[in-house]
């Protein structure tokens, strides 16, 4: 008797699981409709051209028969990098356009602006372009997820090579004193260790120079430099640790590692050694010219993006974020509503999205909002960046 | 009694009926101004909270160019003091949000005060100038580490916000607006006070002749340190609840580019005239972007930059000098 109801429950559970489509708004029997918010005018307007790669992504996507059979709809607005505009832009999507979820916005602090909003709202605000760490909070902030690699990550990441390859090594730490700075060197910290750090010096992004701290890294007999700024700062960091005859191995955060913008202006002689990390397939790189993945990426620049350029790496980020998004989708199936694309976000296993290194996959949990937490160490030889090691994994 | 008397005691005992005509039109414009809250909800009213946080900042810079002729390329720098005095307000002094605009009213006069002093000897272009100085530094100030622990840095600060109390049966966003309403009609109040009075004269013959302005009696310097304190109090009090509104506060919400918002809101809505002027202007402001965002995606800032040359090409007295030639127009039909 109890077995029969069991079974009769459970029937009419799936029945109508199957039979019972759920939308919330921005999704129904014909179209699924989302936004981004990026900046598309104003001083950080380069990031625009991710814009018209989630829209070109979504074309192609939409050529080839849409998902499940609905149309995806995306919907690009423009921030300026004014936060205040993308609170503005984001109630615009959500209240005004009726957007399901919002994905892929670029920048920390419009996100930071639309944070709350996004979460009193209960809207997902997944796959974000930027890596500061508390996106990674579902315990407060269970309808906000990174796509980016977090700095914590990546600062782990530095400390377990530094730990396991130079055990006796003495350690100097120039960083950025401002929130970009911590959320690197904390983690770092807490991962190394105080005692193998000989010297820790920071410096104001309002600052002129950062000679004097570099000349006291220097006197701190470290041989170990863990470089912590943004690109202008990083430059002259490297160039002046050459000038005055510091020769100790260097670590780079990848935010700063831009052969054009950072090693040439610093000089390319001065960086050589100099060790980052990378998640993703530069395809520029000759180390990628039989790559299947990049083939892809340059057949669906030239048929779908014409403004994705080869430099940039928020353009191909964006490619394959839009694969995530696509992921979500599908998995999601007729359930569209927003508690279940969080449910499926945040329930990837080993997703292989395109462009990302070999071994590098999407692992989220309920509990772990941090997509992406492998990332490969690569040296720079003097005129490119090589990849060497396994892919590590702070997971 | 004759004629005459009866006149003299009907005139005396009857308000003249344009006095009659303006109380009504005061209290319709009240009224509409209050009804928005019930008509809107959610993003368009969050839209008409920072209509009037930007119109109360353009009355203020109105007064200062419009009536005063002093150019100002930077009191976007004021609006921002005003929306972090609230947030340093709120976030670490508990201010009651409802106040946060008065104390950073305070703030920001004090700051004007200070900053106006040894700026108003500076005449036309190099006042201009040295407010573009202004308007440039401060995001870097907001950034800098040496406030950060009152600023929160780069990070910015949130403005936590409650909804009034649900007796009153209103939601965030009304409440914003409301809060936004009463400060937006006490500054029509005050500005049309000033600019109607004997300031508002002094302003005007300050800006048209400050020679002869001095010969009469009038202290030029006095005139013009007021038109500036108080522009800088109304931009402060529009930063304030335009902070309240976004309920978070960064400093790259307050780049160059703001200061010159205010300006076009001026130069748009049109110069010297007080009320209608600086409402247009916002208006524009605010609404603008977005709709030419739809015309022309990734261009929407040209289409933007040829409507404003466009307006100030037909009428150098802007939008309201366009709202009161088609008036005319309208009102000399009946007689032509």
């Amino acid at each position: 008797m109890l077995k029969s109801t069991t079974a009769f429950v459970l029937g009419l559970g799936l029945a109508s699981a199957a039979l019972g489509q759920s939308y919330d708004t921005g999704a129904s029997d014909d179209e699924i409709k989302f936004g981004v918010i990026l900046p598309l005018s104003g001083p950080a307007s380069a990031y625009g051209s991710a814009g018209a790669c989630f829209e070109g992504y979504f074309n192609r996507v939409n050529d080839n028969g849409g998902i499940n059979g609905r149309k995806v709809s995306v919907i690009v607005r423009d921030d300026g990098y004014n936060p205040a505009r993308t609170l503005e832009q984001a109630r615009r999507l959500v209240e005004r356009d009726g957007v399901l979820f919002i994905a892929g916005n670029i920048g920390t602090p419009g996100n930071s602006a639309i944070h709350s909003y996004m979460n009193q709202r209960k809207v997902p605000h997944i796959f974000l372009i930027t890596g500061a760490s508390k996106w990674d909070d579902p315990e407060n902030y269970p309808w906000t997820m990174a796509f980016t690699p977090s700095y914590a990550a990546e600062a782990l990441i530095y400390a377990q090579y530094i730990k396991e390859n130079f055990p006796q090594g003495k350690v100097g730490i120039l960083y950025q004193n401002d929130d970009f700075g911590r959320d690197y060197l904390e983690p770092f910290l807490q991962e190394l260790g105080e005692d193998m750090v000989v010297s820790q010096v920071s410096f104001d992004t309002t600052a002129a120079t950062v000679d004097s701290q570099m000349s006291a890294l220097k006197d701190s007999g470290a041989d170990i430099f863990f470089n912590v700024a943004s690109p202008k700062f990083a430059a002259q960091a490297i160039r002046r640790a050459g000038e005055i005859g510091w020769a100790p191995t260097q670590f780079l955060v990848s935010v700063s590692n831009a052969k054009s913008a950072v090693l040439e202006p610093a000089g390319l002689a001065f960086s050589d050694g100099i060790i980052t990390t990378q998640y993703l397939k530069e395809p520029s790189s000759p180390a990628y010219a039989e790559d299947a993945d990049v083939a892809a990426w340059h057949d669906f620049r030239d048929n779908y993006f014409r403004a994705g350029s080869e430099g940039n790496w928020w353009d191909w980020s964006c490619y394959s974020a839009s694969f995530a998004i696509e992921h979500v989708l599908n998995e999601a199936g007729d359930d569209l509503t927003r508690t279940n694309l969080m449910a499926v976000a945040s329930g990837l296993k080993d997703l292989e999205t395109p462009m990302l290194l070999d071994g590098i996959t999407l692992t989220t949990g309920p509990d772990d909002f941090a997509p992406i937490e492998a990332m490969s160490l690569m040296r720079f030889n003097g005129d490119s960046w090589e990849l060497f090691g396994d892919v590590m994994n702070v997971d | 009694m004759s004629m005459h008397d009866i006149e003299m005691t009907r005139e005396a005992g009857r308000i003249p009926p344009t006095a009659v005509k303006r109380r009504i039109a005061q209290a319709a414009f009240v009224l509409a101004v209050l009804a928005v809250a019930g008509l809107f909800e959610g993003y368009h009213l969050f839209l008409a909270s920072s209509i009037l946080a930007y119109a109360i900042a353009a009355m203020g810079l109105n007064v200062l160019m419009g009536y005063n002729g002093q150019i100002s390329l930077g009191h976007g720098a004021f609006f921002a003091i005003g929306a972090y005095t609230a947030a340093i307000g709120m976030d670490r002094f508990g201010i009651p949000y409802m106040l946060a605009p008065v104390m950073a009213g305070i703030v920001g006069m004090g700051a004007g005060w200070l900053i106006g002093k040894p700026a108003l000897r500076l005449e036309g272009v190099y006042l201009a100038l040295a407010t573009f100085g202004l308007a440039i530094a401060m995001p870097t100030v907001l950034r800098s580490d040496l406030f950060s622990q009152w600023t929160g840095g780069v990070q910015g600060l949130f403005l936590s916000v409650d909804a009034a109390p649900s007796w009153t049966g209103l939601d965030l966003d009304q409440t914003i607006y409301l809060l936004a309403a009463l400060y937006f009609l006490l500054f029509v109040f005050i500005t049309l006070r000033l600019v109607g009075g004997l300031n508002g004269k002094a302003w005007i013959a300050t800006r048209d002749n400050p020679i002869a302005a001095r010969a009469m009696g009038f202290n030029v310097t006095r005139a013009k340190t007021r038109a500036f304190v108080f522009s800088v109090l109304a931009c402060s009090v529009g930063g304030a609840l335009q902070g309240i509104a976004v309920q978070f506060v960064a400093p790259d919400s307050f780049p160059f580019f703001l200061s010159i918002s205010l300006f076009t809101a001026v130069l748009v809505g049109g110069l010297s005239s007080p009320l209608l002027g600086p409402i247009l202007g916002a208006i524009f402001i605010v609404v603008i972007p977005s709709i030419t965002e739809d015309i022309w995606q990734g261009g929407s800032w040209a289409v933007y930059g040829a409507m404003i040359i466009a307006i100030v090409a037909v009428q150098p007295r802007g939008l309201a000098g366009m709202v009161a030639w088609a008036g005319e127009k309208i009102g000399a039909l009946p007689r032509s």
